[in-house]
C-alpha cells in the first residue's frame, strides 16, 4: 500500500524541463530518500508534493485517492531553505505555525510543549527567532514541521546546516517518527544518511528517474562478485596461490592485518575462493563487498551523463 | 479547518504583530504631534516673522533733493505705526547724509520718499534702502499706505470727492443655486465642499501609498527570510497575499482613526490656547506685558473681535453647509473607494515584493504604480476646482485614478449612475489584478536570485496554476 504516489509528473518552466515524466511510490511506513545532483528537480518535485506547485501534466495519489489540499494538513514539510520570522518570538511563532497546519490552540499548546521538553529548548518560548543561533532556529524549525503528527513528513536536505550532534538528533527523530508510523521522504547529498535511514530511493538526474527501488535491492544489484578477505600473514603467498579465476582488485593493511579485495570470476562463488586459500592462512574476516551508495550513485550519473553526450 | 480561518489566522498575525510594535506606538501617538504640527507651525511661523520691532526712517526731499522741514513734508504720518513697524519721519534730512550716517543709526532701513512722487502717473517706483531685508508684511504696509495717500490725494486734486467713488464701486460675487434644489434657494456650500473633497481624495493617496509600502515590505521580508515556502506548504499563497493585503489594510485603519481623534484633539486644543475668545481679549490688553508677549491679539479690540466674529461666523456657516451634504452617503462611498484604491494598489504593491529580493529590487517597479497615483492626485485637485469637467469624468472612471478623484468629486452630489459605473470598473480591475498579482506572487516568492523583468512577469501571469 503505498501512502503516496506521484505518476508521470511533467513541470517545465520558462526555459527548461524541471521533472520529465518523474513517477514516485513511497510505500507507506517507509523512509524514502530522494537522490539527485544540485539542478536534478528534487526541490521541484517537493514542491509539487505539498502543492506549493502544480504539476503541467501528471498525477498525485494520496492513500489511495488524488490528493487534495485538505491532505496538506497531514504534510510537514521542510524546506530547503529553512525561516522563520525573525523578530518574532519562539513560542508565539511555533504556535500560528501549528496553527495554520490546522491545530486548535489547546492541542497546538500541548504539543509543543511536549516538543520542547524534548528538545530542552523551554528557555527559547520568549526568545525573538533572531536571538537563536542558526542551529537552534533549525531545531525550533524541526519541532514546527513535526508538530501535527503528521502521517507524511518531507524534509528537503534536512541535515544541511546541521552540526554532528543535531544531526544525530534529527537522524534519531526521523527514525522514532517512522516507528510511530510515519511515512518519510527526505532529498540529500548525503549517501551515508541514505544508507543508515532509507527502505526506499529514487534517484533523479536532468529531471528523469534513473534509478529506483528498494535500497538493499539496489545495492545488491550492483554488486560484482568482490569479496574482502582480511587476514594474518604474509600476503605474497596468497596472492600467488590465486590463479586467474581471482582478481585482486585492492589490498590495504591495518596494523597485523592484511585486506585484499578479490573478484570471483564467472562460474566460480566466494566458497571456491574460500576453499582454495583456506589451508594457507589465517582468516579473520570474509565478507562480499556490497557497494556503497556514493559509489552507486556517482556510476550511475556519469554514465548516464556520458551516454547522454 | 476551512480556508477561512486560515487567512483569518493570517489576517490576525498581520494585525497584531504590527499594531504590537513599539514603532506603531511611537508613530500612532508621534503622527498625531506632526500633524498638528503641520497645521500649527506655518501660522505660528507667521507670527514669528513679524515678532521683532522693524524701524524705518522716512526721508522726504523736494523733487530735487533738497531737505524739507516738518511743515512742507506731504508724506508726514502716512505710513502708519504698526505693532511692529516703527515709522521715524526725518526733518531736514537729505538722503545721502541719512545714508552716510547710517551705520551710526540703529535703523533698519531707510525709505525715500522725493516729492516727485506725487506728480507720478500709475506707476512709481520708492526707494528703500535696508540693512535686513523687510518681510513682505512691511513691503506691503508701505506700499499700500502710499498708494492709498496718493489715490485720495488725485481725487482732491481733480476734485472729486472721495465718497463718490465709494459710491461708485460694486463687488459682485456669485451666488451658486444648483438646479437639483431649485426653485428652493439653498445656501451655498461649494467651498466647504472643495475642501471636503481634497481632504478626503488626499487621505485616501496617503493611505494607499504608505501602507502599499508596508504590504510591499512585508513580502519581502517573508521572502528574504524565507519562511515564506513554510507558510505556503499549509497556505495557499494566495491566501497569505490576501491575509497581508487585509491584516496590513486594518493596521492602516487603526492608526489612522487613532491619529484622526489625537489630531482633532490636538489641533481643537492647540487653537483654544492660541486664539482665545474676545472677551479675554479685551482684558489682556489692558496689560502691557501681554502686548509684547502675545503679538496675535495684539491687535485694536475692536477688530480682534469682528475677526473673531467673522471666525465663529464661518465655522457656524460650515456646520449649517454640512447639512447639504449627504454625510453617511460620503462615507459609504469613502469606505468603497478606500477599500477599492488600497485592494486595486495593495496587490501590485505585492506583487512587487514577491518579484524582487530587496529594496532596490523594488524600484524599477515602482514606477508604473507611483506615477498613476500622482496622476490621480493632481487630477483630484483639478477635479476639486471643476468637478463636472470632461477631465474629472474621465479619471474617476479609470480605476487606477478614481478612488483619488472620485471622492473629490462626490461631495458636489454627481449623478450616481456615474459612481455606480466607476465603482463598477474598480471592483473589476481589482478583482483582475489580485489575479493577476497572485500569479505574480505565487511564482516569485519562490525565486531567488534573479533579476526579474517585465517579460519575466508577463510569464509568470500565464503560468498554469
Amino acid at each position: 500500500m503505498y501512502l503516496f504516489s506521484a505518476r508521470d509528473i511533467v513541470k517545465k518552466f520558462s526555459n527548461h524541463l524541471a521533472l520529465d515524466k518523474v513517477t514516485l511510490n513511497v510505500p507507506e511506513g517507509s523512509v524514502y530518500g530522494l537522490l539527485g545532483p544540485n539542478g536534478a528537480g528534487k526541490t521541484t518535485l517537493l514542491r509539487i508534493i505539498n502543492m506549493i506547485t502544480a504539476p503541467d501534466t501528471g498525477n498525485l495519489y494520496y492513500s489511495g485517492r488524488p490528493l487534495t489540499q485538505k491532505d496538506i494538513f497531514e504534510i510537514g514539510y521542510l524546506p530547503e531553505e529553512r525561516g522563520l520570522y525573525k523578530k518574532m518570538k519562539v513560542g508565539e511563532q511555533s504556535l500560528y505555525l501549528a496553527r495554520l497546519k490546522g491545530m486548535s490552540k489547546n492541542d497546538a499548546m500541548q504539543r509543543l510543549k511536549y516538543w520542547f521538553e524534548k528538545f530542552e529548548i523551554q528557555a527559547w518560548w520568549d526568545k525573538k527567532v533572531e536571538e537563536l543561533s542558526k542551529g537552534m532556529q533549525q531545531k525550533v524549525q524541526f519541532v514546527t514541521t513535526v508538530i501535527h503528527n503528521p502521517r507524511l513528513l518531507i524534509f528537503d536536505e534536512p541535515f544541511s546546516g546541521f552540526d554532528p550532534i543535531n544531526t544525530r538528533l534529527i537522524k534519531r527523530e526521523i527514525l522514532d517518527l517512522k516507528k510511530k508510523g510515519a511515512t518519510i521522504i527526505f532529498s540529500t547529498h548525503d549517501m551515508g544518511s541514505v544508507e543508515e535511514l532509507c527502505d526506499h530511493i529514487t534517484l533523479i538526474n536532468k529531471s528523469k528517474t534513473i534509478l529506483e527501488g528498494d535500497i538493499h535491492e539496489i545495492r545488491h544489484s550492483y554488486k560484482s562478485d568482490i569479496y574482502e578477505l582480511g587476514f594474518k600473514m604474509d600476503p605474497m603467498g596468497v596472492m600467488n596461490e590465486l590463479n586467474g579465476n581471482f582478481e585482486i582488485v585492492g589490498k590495504n593493511v591495518s596494523g597485523t592485518v592484511h585486506y585484499l579485495k578479490i573478484r570471483v570470476n564467472p562460474g566460480f562463488t566466494g566458497n571456491d575462493l574460500l576453499r582454495k586459500i583456506l589451508p594457507e592462512i589465517e582468516i579473520t574476516s570474509f565478507h562480499e563487498v556490497i557497494p556503497r551508495m556514493n559509489e552507486i550513485f556517482i556510476k550511475v550519473i556519469e554514465a548516464q551523463d556520458k551516454k547522454q553526450s | 479547518m476551512p480556508a477561512m480561518n486560515k487567512t483569518g489566522l493570517i489576517i490576525s498575525r498581520e494585525y497584531l504583530t504590527r499594531v504590537r510594535k513599539k514603532s506603531f506606538v511611537i508613530m500612532t501617538i508621534l503622527g498625531p504631534v506632526l500633524f498638528a504640527a503641520f497645521l500649527i507651525i506655518p501660522t505660528w511661523i507667521a507670527q514669528m516673522e513679524d515678532q521683532g520691532l522693524t524701524r524705518i526712517a522716512v526721508v522726504e526731499t523736494s523733487a530735487y533733493g533738497d531737505p524739507l522741514p516738518d511743515s512742507l513734508q506731504f508724506f508726514r504720518d502716512v505710513i502708519p505705526d504698526r505693532e511692529n513697524m516703527q515709522f521715524d519721519y526725518l526733518t531736514n534730512m537729505r538722503l545721502e547724509e541719512m545714508l552716510r550716517t547710517y551705520e551710526a543709526t540703529d535703523y533698519d532701513g531707510v525709505l525715500y520718499l522725493p516729492q516727485s512722487l506725487v506728480s507720478s502717473g500709475n506707476r512709481a517706483v520708492v526707494e528703500f534702502y535696508y540693512r535686513k531685508l523687510p518681510s513682505v508684511s512691511v513691503e506691503s504696509h508701505i506700499s499700500g499706505s502710499l498708494e492709498n495717500h496718493l489715490f485720495n490725494n488725485k481725487l482732491i486734486v481733480r476734485n472729486i470727492p472721495a465718497d463718490l467713488i465709494e459710491s461708485l464701486e460694486t463687488s459682485v460675487s456669485l451666488n451658486r443655486v444648483s438646479w437639483e434644489n431649485w426653485p428652493e434657494m439653498v445656501e451655498d456650500a461649494t467651498d466647504l465642499k472643495r475642501g471636503l473633497g481634497f481632504v478626503v481624495g488626499f487621505l485616501i493617496y496617503f493611505f494607499i501609498f504608505f501602507f502599499g509600502a508596508q504590504i510591499m515590505r512585508g513580502v519581502l521580508e517573508e521572502k528574504t527570510s524565507r519562511i515564506v515556502e513554510v507558510i505556503v506548504s499549509s497556505v495557499t499563497p494566495f491566501q497569505l497575499m490576501l491575509g497581508k493585503i487585509i491584516g496590513i489594510g486594518l493596521t492602516g485603519l487603526t492608526q489612522f482613526l487613532v491619529w484622526l481623534i489625537l489630531t482633532f484633539g490636538i489641533t481643537t486644543v492647540a487653537q483654544q490656547i492660541m486664539m482665545p475668545n474676545p472677551a479675554t481679549v479685551a482684558t489682556e490688553l489692558n496689560t502691557p506685558t501681554n502686548i509684547m508677549e502675545n503679538n496675535v491679539i495684539h491687535e485694536v479690540p475692536s477688530q480682534t473681535g469682528m475677526e473673531n466674529n467673522a471666525a465663529t461666523g464661518v465655522m457656524s456657516g460650515m456646520i449649517r453647509q454640512l447639512g447639504q451634504i449627504n454625510m453617511p452617503y460620503l462615507i459609504i462611498a469613502f469606505i468603497f473607494y478606500f477599500l477599492g484604491g488600497y485592494l486595486l494598489y495593495g496587490s501590485l504593491f505585492a506583487a512587487i515584493g514577491a518579484a524582487s529580493d530587496n529594496d532596490t529590487d523594488t524600484q524599477q517597479f515602482m514606477l508604473p504604480i507611483t506615477i498613476p497615483l500622482i496622476l490621480g492626485m493632481f487630477v483630484m485637485i483639478n477635479a476639486s476646482m471643476n468637478p463636472s469637467g470632461q477631465l474629472a469624468v474621465i479619471f474617476s472612471m479609470i480605476p487606477f485614478t478614481s478612488p483619488i478623484v472620485m471622492m473629490a468629486r462626490i461631495p458636489f452630489g454627481i449623478p450616481f449612475i456615474e459612481v455606480l459605473v466607476s465603482g463598477a470598473i474598480l471592483i473589476l480591475t481589482f478583482t483582475g489584478t489580485t489575479w493577476m498579482a497572485g500569479k505574480i506572487y505565487r511564482t516569485g516568492i519562490l525565486m531567488y536570485g534573479k533579476k526579474v523583468t517585465y517579460g519575466e512577469l508577463w510569464k509568470w501571469i500565464r503560468y498554469k496554476a
